[in-house]
C-alpha cells in the first residue's frame, strides 16, 4: 500500500518528466487496444507519433500541426487565464462560431471589394464576435450571479443554430445555387487569411496563438493584472482585500478569452477553412479546454499541449488511413493519452510514499 | 381538447417520454454534484450506457439484463474517473471531457457488430382498463417501466437527501471535504460512490435511448443529450423535483416546436430549435436574480479536489 | 519543399508502388482512397458508400486496392490535409462523399493533376481531373410518394426533412406531387429537423406527426428512429431511407429508397483501369441502379405496388421524368407549361415549393 503527501511546492523534475511518462504509458496501453484490434501496435504508434514529425510526408505534416494546433492555442491561452482566476467559459466553441460568423459576415459584405484595409476590418470584427457572445454570461453573471458555465455552454448551441442559419441563409453564396455554405475565401484575395510560407501551414492565425502565448507569459509573469488573477484563484478572499473587484476580473477575462476564440474562429474561416458551412465548428472551442488543463494552464505549457494534441488529430489520421485503423479507435486513443497525463501529473504535486518509508 | 391543432394530453404524454433520458442522467449527476464533484463526462457514460445495453439486451434478449448492462458499462466507465479525480487527484473539468471523448470512441468501437439490429422490445406497464381513461389514462396510464422508474428515483434521490443520514453526509461531504473529514466520513469513499451512481443513472439513460426510445444502435446516438442533463442540474439548482421539471421543460420544449411545426403552425423553425437552451438562460436568470439565489445553492466544495493531509 | 518536388514525389510514389501511372493505355492496378463525413456505422450515408467500395474490391479483386478509407472527417482544413495525405501516400482515385469537402476537393485536385478526384453531390470542377456524381433521389422520391398517396386513410403524410437545401425541397416536391397525382385529397405536413442525423429528435418529430394523424411518414434524415416510432402505432407505415432498412420489414417499412453506389464506383475505377477514364458530371438515377426502390412489402396492396413498380419502370426507362409540366409553383406562378420536363439547372437549384403544399421553406 502506498499513501500521497502533498509536496510544499511542485517538483521540477515531475513536471517534466511527467508528460513523457504519460505519453509511454499510452503508447503501452494504446499498444494493447491496437493489437486488440489485429493492428501491428509498433507500426501504429510509429504512424501517430513519429511519422507525422519525421515520416516520408513530414515536410507536409509539420505545417499541418501548425494549422490543427493554431486555434487550439489561441483558445487555450484565453481560456487559461478565466480557469486561473476561477472564471469557467466552457462556451468557447460558441464565440469561436460567432467570431468566425462576424469576421467572415465583415468580409463578404463588401466582396468583390479590393483593398487592404478588409482583411484588418475583419480581425477586428472577429474578435469583437467572439468578445460579444462571452460578455452575455459575463454580464449575467456580475449582474445576476447567474452561473456562467451553464450560460456559456448553452450559448454553443445558441450559436450552432445561428451557424447553420448562416450557412443556408443570411451568409449563403449567392452563386452557389442554393447550396449551403458561404462564398470561399480563397476567391477573395483581399480577405483572405493566406498561408505566409508555402506549405508551411504558418498563416496569421497561428502568428496570433504565438503572440497570445507571449503576451500571457508577460501578462502573468509582469503585470497586475496577471497577479490579481493568479490571487483571484489561489485565495479569493485575499484578493477581495487586496483590491481586486471580482466584477472587472469576470468582464476581463470573459471578454479576453471570447476575443482571442473569436479570433480563432476568424482565421479558420477567412484560411484554412476557407468558407461558413452548416458544419463548419468540428470542436476546437471544447478541446481547448483540454488543452488548457494539459498545459497547466500556463501559456508555454499550452503552446506545448496544443502540438501534442494536434499530433494525435494528424498522427491519427494518418493511422487510421494506413492502417485501417476506425477513427473511433484513435478518439479512443486521445482519450487514453488524456487520462494518463492528468493521471500522473499526481507526481508533480504530491510524493508517494510506501508504507514501508520510502519515498518515490 | 385542442390548442393550435395539438392535443395536451398527447403531449404531455410524449414530453414524459422523451425526458426520461436527460431525467435519469441529470438526477444522477444531481448525486454527484452534491458530493462536491463535477463530472462533465455525462455524455460519455450515457453513450457507453447506451452500448452496453444495447449488447446485452441483444445477447439476452431481454431488456431488462439491458437496463442493468447499461447500468453497469457506464458505471465501469465513470469509475475511471473516479479513480483519476478522487485517487489520484486529477482536474475534473479536463478529466470530465477527456471521458466523453473515450467514451464516445470507446463505444463506437464496441458497437461495431450492431449495427441495423433490432433490440428485443421493452413493453409497456400493462394498466388495464386504466390505460383508456381519457386524457390522464393517456399520460398516466400508457408508458413503458422506464418512465415510472424514472421519477420514483427522483423521489427516492429527494426523500434520501433531506431524510436519511446518508444524504446528510454526502452532503457535509459536497460542502465542506474537511470538516466532514474532520468528522471522521470517509471523504474520498463517499465521492467514490456518489460518481459511480451518477455513472449508473447515466448508463440508464442512454440505454434507454437506444432500447426505448430510438431503438437500435448507431454510433452518436446520444447526440448531446449529456450536456443537456448537465445544463439541468444547474437549472434545478441541485434540487431533485426541479430536476424533473427541467427535464420536463427541454422535453418538453423540443416536442412542442416539432408538434407546432406538424401541426402547420407557422413558426420560425429555426429559432424554436435554440428555444430550450434560450429559455434556460433566461429561468437561470430569473432565479439566480430573485430571492432563491439558485448559485449560492450550489454545493460549496464543487469541483474541488480533497486529498487528506493528517 | 516547394509544390514541384511535393508533386514530384507523389508521381514517384505512385510509379514505384503501382508500376503504372494513368495514360490511355489504362493501369494495372489502381489504388481508390475514400474519403467518409460520418462513421462507417451511421447505417445510413455512409454506410452506403462504404458498400460501395466494397463492391469495388469484390468487382474487381486484387485489380484494386480499395482498402483506404478515412471515417469521420470534418470539413474544411481536416478535409484537404486528409486528400493530400492519400494523395501522397499513392491514391491513384479519391471518392469525397460529402458535400462539403467541394472545395477541399477543388484545391487539393488543382495541386496533383495526375490523380483523379471524384466529389458527391457537388457543382465544383475546377480542374480536369475532379468528377463531381450525385444521384437523382428525386425519381425514387416519385415512387414512394405514389405509395404514400395511395397508402394514406388519413390524407395526411408526414415528411422529416433535414435542411431547406435544394437536395431536400426537390425531395419535398417529388413526393408530393406523385401523391397529390394518384390522391388528390392528400395533403403534406413538413417538419424540419435541423440535423441529418439526430434519432432521439427523428424520433420526437415522427411521434408529433403520428399525433397529428399522420399516417404515412416519409423521412429525409438518416436514422430508423422514425421507422421505430411508427412501429409503436398500428397503421402507420414509413420508408427506408438510404439504406434498406429492412430491419423493419414488413410494416413500417413497406419499402426504401437506398443510395446505391456501387454501380458508379465500378464503372469509374474500371473506366481509370482500362484507360477510358474521363471528366464527368454524372447525375444518374433508377436507370443506372444508383437510386434503387427496395422490396415493396406485402403490406402494400397488390394493384398498389403494380402501379409503383410501374412508375419505377417508366422512370427507369426514360420514358416519364417526375418533374413533367403543367406544374406551379407555390405561389400559384407557373414553372412548367404542359408537357415540359425540367431542366436540370432548375432542379439543381430548387428553392421553392410546388403549388399546393402548405407552409414555407424557412429562408
Amino acid at each position: 500500500m502506498f499513501v500521497l503527501e502533498k509536496r510544499p511546492s511542485p517538483s521540477q523534475f515531475w513536471t517534466y518528466a511527467t508528460p513523457v511518462l504519460a505519453v509511454i504509458l499510452t503508447m503501452i496501453a494504446g499498444g494493447a487496444m491496437f493489437a486488440l484490434l489485429g493492428k501491428d501496435p509498433f507500426i501504429a504508434i510509429r504512424t501517430i507519433f513519429w511519422d507525422p514529425l519525421f515520416g516520408e510526408f513530414a515536410f507536409y505534416l509539420r505545417g499541418q500541426l501548425l494549422v490543427k494546433a493554431g486555434p487550439l492555442i489561441l483558445i487555450a491561452v484565453g481560456l487559461s487565464l478565466g480557469f486561473r482566476a476561477g472564471i469557467w467559459n466552457i462556451g468557447a466553441e460558441g464565440q469561436y462560431i460567432i467570431g468566425a460568423i462576424f469576421g467572415a459576415g465583415v468580409g463578404l459584405a463588401v466582396f468583390p471589394t479590393e483593398t487592404r484595409w478588409i482583411f484588418p476590418v475583419m480581425i477586428v470584427a472577429g474578435a469583437f464576435g467572439g468578445w460579444l457572445w462571452a460578455m452575455i454570461p459575463a454580464i449575467l453573471k456580475t449582474r445576476f450571479n447567474t452561473n456562467e458555465i451553464l450560460v456559456s455552454l448553452m450559448l454553443v448551441y445558441v450559436a450552432q443554430t445561428i451557424l447553420s442559419k448562416a450557412a443556408t441563409g443570411f451568409l449563403r453564396n449567392p452563386q452557389g445555387m442554393g447550396f449551403p455554405g458561404s462564398r470561399n475565401f480563397s476567391t477573395y484575395p483581399a480577405a483572405r487569411n493566406v498561408e505566409l510560407i508555402q506549405e508551411s501551414g504558418m498563416h496569421w492565425g497561428v502568428v496570433a496563438a504565438f503572440i497570445a502565448v507571449i503576451a500571457a507569459y508577460v501578462l502573468l509573469q509582469r503585470h497586475m493584472l496577471g497577479f490579481q488573477i493568479k490571487l483571484a484563484g489561489q485565495a479569493p478572499r485575499a484578493a477581495r482585500f487586496a483590491g481586486v473587484q471580482p466584477t472587472r476580473l469576470v468582464v476581463l477575462c470573459m471578454g479576453i478569452s471570447g476575443a482571442l476564440a473569436g479570433l480563432a474562429g476568424m482565421f479558420e474561416v477567412s484560411g484554412p477553412a476557407g468558407q461558413i458551412s452548416i458544419d463548419f465548428a468540428s470542436g476546437y472551442g471544447f478541446t481547448a479546454i483540454i488543452v488548457a488543463f494539459l498545459g497547466r494552464l500556463n501559456p508555454l505549457g499550452i503552446l506545448l499541449a496544443g502540438l501534442v494534441m494536434a499530433l494525435t488529430y494528424v498522427g491519427g489520421e494518418m493511422a487510421s488511413t494506413n492502417l485501417n485503423l476506425p477513427s473511433a479507435a484513435i478518439q479512443a486513443f486521445q482519450g487514453m493519452l488524456l487520462f494518463f497525463l492528468l493521471a500522473v501529473d499526481l507526481l508533480s504535486n504530491y510524493r508517494i510514499r510506501l508504507l514501508n518509508g520510502r519515498a518515490v | 381538447m385542442d390548442f393550435g391543432g395539438i392535443n395536451p394530453a398527447v403531449l404531455v404524454a410524449s414530453l414524459m417520454v422523451a425526458s426520461v433520458p436527460i431525467m435519469l442522467a441529470a438526477i444522477g449527476e444531481l448525486v454527484v454534484e452534491k458530493a462536491g464533484v463535477l463530472n462533465l463526462g455525462v455524455e460519455g457514460m450515457m453513450i457507453m450506457g447506451a452500448i452496453c445495453g444495447f449488447i446485452t439486451a441483444v445477447q439476452t434478449g431481454s431488456p431488462f439484463l439491458g437496463f442493468v448492462g447499461g447500468a453497469v458499462g457506464a458505471a465501469g466507465l465513470s469509475l475511471v474517473f473516479a479513480v483519476l479525480t478522487q485517487v489520484l487527484q486529477a482536474n475534473q473539468v479536463a478529466t470530465g471531457l477527456a471521458l466523453t471523448l473515450f467514451g464516445l470512441g470507446l463505444s463506437s468501437l464496441m458497437g461495431q457488430g450492431y449495427v441495423g439490429i433490432k433490440p428485443p422490445l421493452t413493453s409497456q406497464v400493462p394498466f388495464g382498463p386504466l390505460a383508456d381513461l381519457p386524457v390522464l389514462g393517456r399520460i398516466l396510464f400508457n408508458h413503458d417501466p422506464m418512465v415510472y422508474l424514472s421519477i420514483i428515483i427522483i423521489a427516492a434521490v429527494w426523500a434520501v437527501l433531506k431524510f436519511s443520514r446518508m444524504g446528510l453526509v454526502l452532503r457535509a461531504v459536497g460542502e465542506s471535504h474537511d470538516a466532514a473529514h474532520a468528522l471522521g466520513y470517509k471523504v474520498t469513499r463517499i465521492r467514490i460512490l456518489a460518481i459511480l451512481f451518477g455513472g449508473a443513472m447515466a448508463g440508464l439513460g442512454g440505454a434507454y435511448l437506444s432500447l426505448v426510445r430510438v431503438p437500435q444502435w448507431t454510433d452518436g446516438i446520444t447526440a448531446g443529450a449529456g450536456w443537456i442533463a448537465l445544463a439541468i442540474v444547474v437549472f434545478a439548482s441541485w434540487k431533485p423535483w426541479r430536476v424533473l421539471i427541467g427535464a420536463y421543460l427541454f422535453g418538453g420544449i423540443s416536442v412542442l416546436q416539432l408538434n407546432l411545426q406538424a401541426a402547420g403552425a407557422r413558426i420560425p423553425v429555426e429559432y424554436l430549435s435554440m428555444s430550450p437552451y434560450v429559455i434556460t438562460i433566461i429561468v437561470l436568470v430569473i432565479m439566480s436574480s430573485g430571492k432563491g439565489r439558485a448559485s449560492m445553492n450550489a454545493p460549496a466544495a464543487l469541483g474541488q479536489n480533497f486529498h487528506a493531509s493528517r | 519543399m516547394n509544390r514541384r518536388t511535393l508533386m514530384a514525389t507523389a508521381a514517384l510514389g505512385l510509379g514505384l508502388v503501382f508500376g503504372g501511372t494513368v495514360n490511355a493505355a489504362g493501369m494495372d492496378k489502381v489504388k481508390a482512397c475514400f474519403v467518409y463525413v460520418g462513421p462507417v456505422g451511421d447505417g445510413g450515408w455512409t454506410y452506403q458508400h462504404d458498400q460501395g467500395r466494397l463492391a469495388v474490391i469484390e468487382a474487381f479483386g486484387d485489380k484494386v486496392d480499395a482498402t483506404t478509407y478515412q471515417e469521420n472527417v470534418p470539413e474544411g482544413a481536416d478535409a484537404e490535409r486528409v486528400l493530400t495525405q492519400m494523395a501522397l501516400s499513392g491514391c491513384n482515385i479519391i471518392f469525397t462523399t460529402s458535400f462539403g469537402y467541394m472545395d477541399a476537393t477543388n484545391a487539393v485536385a488543382a495541386k496533383f493533376p495526375d490523380i483523379k478526384f471524384e466529389h458527391a453531390t457537388g457543382y465544383k470542377r475546377d480542374s480536369d481531373n475532379v468528377s463531381t456524381y450525385g444521384a437523382r433521389f428525386y425519381e425514387g422520391r416519385a415512387v414512394i410518394g405514389t405509395i404514400a398517396g395511395r397508402m394514406t386513410k388519413s390524407n395526411k403524410i408526414g415528411y422529416i426533412a433535414s435542411f431547406p437545401i435544394p437536395e431536400v425541397i426537390r425531395g419535398i416536391n417529388s413526393t408530393f406531387l406523385h401523391a397529390k397525382k394518384v390522391n388528390p385529397d392528400a395533403t403534406l405536413s413538413v417538419v424540419w429537423a435541423y440535423t441529418w442525423f439526430d434519432p432521439a429528435k427523428e424520433a420526437d418529430a415522427a411521434k408529433a406527426l403520428i399525433e397529428q394523424g399522420v399516417d404515412v411518414i416519409v423521412q429525409h434524415t438518416d436514422s430508423t428512429a422514425p421507422l421505430a416510432e411508427a412501429a409503436k402505432t398500428p397503421g402507420v407505415i414509413g420508408f427506408g431511407q438510404a439504406s434498406d432498412m429492412a430491419a423493419y420489414k414488413p410494416s413500417p417499412r413497406v419499402s426504401s429508397i437506398i443510395d446505391n453506389w456501387a454501380p458508379y464506383y465500378v464503372k469509374r475505377i474500371g473506366a481509370l483501369l482500362d484507360g477510358s477514364y474521363a471528366q464527368v458530371d454524372s447525375w444518374e438515377g433508377i436507370s443506372a441502379g444508383e437510386v434503387e426502390i427496395g422490396e415493396i412489402t406485402d403490406a402494400v396492396p397488390a394493384d398498389v405496388k403494380a402501379e409503383a413498380e410501374a412508375l419505377r419502370d417508366a422512370i427507369g426507362a426514360g420514358t416519364y421524368h417526375p418533374f413533367t409540366g403543367p406544374i406551379n409553383k407555390q405561389d400559384g406562378s407557373a414553372w412548367l407549361a404542359d408537357g415540359v420536363t425540367a431542366p436540370d439547372g432548375d432542379l439543381l437549384g430548387m428553392n421553392f415549393y410546388v403549388e399546393g403544399i402548405v407552409g414555407d421553406i424557412p429562408q
